[in-house]
């Protein structure tokens, strides 16, 4: 296998890998959050407005997570610095 | 794919390369500079409000009841700079639905130079509330032991909000151009509500993170050392 192969295949395996874990957590703490402020607001329906102007701010507080890593990834597919690095070296060798 | 718009070169002017970010940038500002100065063309006591005055009063009050809700005080300065930064945001974040219109916060240019502004913004407003020294004494709190852990969050707060800001303007854009090759009619309009949704509520984190910032800065001294 080349380099160029070489590095492609992880990239992608590890941006893959990056948003697969990386939308664990974000999940699961927006589960909790949302379960959480829908009990709320069943017990204290008058507080819903509030409750849910909070809630959408802690959920795209939480979700950022969620987006570094899909930055992460993009990153890795789309602006890799070593992809290019072994792409200028390889074409250095080539001509 | 083109993942930010500076590397759309717009146009050259005097041997500049003009690139699309600081293109729509100064959209953005001449639609807000313009559009704020027709309304209060005649701001005089004697001039009945029209309905363009009370939308732009509606907005402003809005914004200094969400301020006062999270720093109670005088808070004119904190009003002027966190209803700026939310202005400029959720207007370029806003007009994503207007075609060609690429919103500079999609470029993290943007975002880190405004997530830069908050930075030197919170010990301007901190040193100008307390006093060099009271403010310095807020690194040492509570203890001696953290004052690197305080100036690390210093970095990485400003890191988090540029990355935030851009990365969900971003992944609504990355998100649309996936859907168009993929479901070309209607779903991408889907998405793109959902991402008119995502930036309004960015905007309004942004601000609402800048102020909280500032306001543990400015926050009002210990008894003890008064």
């Amino acid at each position: 296998m080349t380099d160029l192969g070489l590095i492609a295949g992880i990239s992608i395996f590890t941006a893959g890998l990056t948003v697969s874990f990386g939308a664990i957590g974000p999940a699961l703490g927006e589960g909790r959050a949302a379960a959480t402020a829908l009990s709320a607001i069943a017990q204290q329906p008058d507080a819903g407005s509030t409750i849910s102007r909070t809630l959408f701010v802690s959920l795209a507080m939480i979700e950022s997570t969620a987006i570094y890593c899909f930055v992460v990834a993009m990153i890795l597919i789309f602006a890799n610095p070593f992809w290019t690095a072994a792409l200028a070296a390889a074409q250095t060798a080539g001509s | 794919m083109i993942l930010s718009p500076d590397q759309t070169v717009m146009f050259h002017a005097w041997g500049l390369p003009i690139n699309a970010t600081i293109f729509y940038t100064w959209i953005v500002m001449a639609l807000l500079t313009v559009a704020s100065m027709l309304i209060t063309r005649n701001l005089r006591p004697d001039v009945p409000p029209n309905r363009w005055r009370t939308a732009l009063e509606v907005i402003v009050q809005g914004i200094q009841s969400q301020i006062e809700e999270i720093a109670p005080g005088p808070s004119r300065y904190l009003l002027y700079y966190a209803g700026t930064l939310f202005l400029f945001v959720a207007v370029s974040n806003l007009l994503l639905v207007v075609p060609g219109f690429e919103p500079p916060t999609s470029s993290l240019s943007t975002t880190t130079a405004l997530a830069i502004s908050v930075l030197i913004a919170v010990p301007l407003f901190g040193i100008s509330s307390r006093g060099i020294g009271g403010y310095l004494k807020t690194y040492l709190q509570p203890s001696f032991i953290m004052l690197p852990f305080n100036i690390i969050s210093e970095f990485s707060r400003g890191i988090s909000l540029a990355i935030r800001l851009y990365g969900n303007i971003m992944s609504g854009a990355v998100i649309a151009a996936i859907l168009l090759t993929v479901a070309p009619f209607f779903f991408p309009v889907v998405m793109d509500v959902l991402g008119l949704l995502t930036g309004m509520i960015q905007a309004y984190i942004f601000a609402i993170l800048a102020t909280v910032y500032i306001s543990s800065a400015t926050g009002s001294p210990p008894s003890f050392t008064a």
